[in-house]
């Protein structure tokens, strides 16, 4: 099927453009926006994995909710100079040296890995099936992931509102 | 003939790799968080790929995508929340110039 291939490839060449980009850019908003390419293109890649809701929830939140609250946070704060005068040539030489080592420790781990199975009708009614899952078997995690997200609701709003004693000062 | 699960990782083991390098480079606050969203969802990749070719292929692989992106909104939220606290008191989010520690 090597329309499956072509889709896989292209789909990935922009989630990896969208990395590279995202690396080189100046000016940070670039950065995001190029990352935005890498989402959506990840979502594809779920599609091909025949995981529709997972592509439909990364979209949603990735391309959505984290790539605005990211470009808030760059809102609210002051970019001078950008940041690209990161440390000493030597510091990143180093942590390109760690970054390729490490790849290539776990290429030469994954690169024949397979297992011979494959799922079938994992696409066949996708969100009912992990509706299904998620409100039988899993569905103490599920309750306790609204008690994690009510928590940080709750933190973010501490964290960030201004200190009203300190401001009388 | 399909797309082995191979290539699925090494895709995924790149992604992680992009991520951890700007994560480890980076100068800007937002951007090192930035990456460490991309190398999670490096993660997810790999969850829903062995979701379909695994050991056990199932549905259970996409529940756990699901919870790690609750978790990575979670995070990102927190970590804004930490950065604008921390652009009030120090008027800089460059992360070499957050060394109170480290005197």
């Amino acid at each position: 099927m090597s329309g499956q291939y072509l889709a896989f490839f292209v789909l990935a060449l922009i989630a990896l453009g969208g990395g590279i980009f995202m690396l080189n850019l100046n000016k940070v908003v670039h950065m995001v926006v190029a990352l935005v390419f890498t989402f959506v293109s990840i979502a594809g890649i779920y599609v091909l994995l025949s995981a529709e809701f997972v592509a439909a929830v990364q979209v949603l939140i990735y391309s959505g909710a984290i790539t605005i609250i990211m470009l808030f946070g760059i809102m609210l704060t002051r970019h001078q100079d950008d940041g690209q005068s990161t440390g000493s040539p030597l510091r990143k030489a180093l942590a390109l040296l760690g970054t390729v080592a490490f790849g290539a420790v776990m290429y030469i781990g994954i690169r024949t890995l397979d297992f011979g199975t494959e799922a079938v009708g994992l696409h066949e009614n996708n969100t009912e099936q992990i509706g299904i899952a998620l409100y039988s078997k899993y569905v103490i995690p599920f309750e306790l992931t609204s008690v994690l997200l009510l928590v940080a609701l709750i933190g973010a709003v501490i964290l960030a509102k201004k200190d009203d004693k300190e401001e009388g000062e | 003939m399909s797309v082995p699960l191979s290539a699925y990782l090494v895709f995924a083991l790149l992604l992680f790799c992009i991520g951890l390098y700007g994560a480890l480079t980076k100068r800007n606050t937002v951007i090192v968080l930035i990456c460490i969203e991309l190398m999670l969802n490096a993660v997810n990749v790999n969850l829903v790929a062995f979701s379909k070719y695994g050991v056990n292929p199932g549905i259970t692989g996409q529940l756990f995508s699901l919870f790690t992106i609750t978790v990575a909104a979670a995070e990102v939220a927190v970590g804004l929340a930490i950065l604008i606290a921390l652009y009030r008191n120090r008027k800089t989010i460059h992360i070499d110039e957050v060394d109170t520690m480290k005197r």
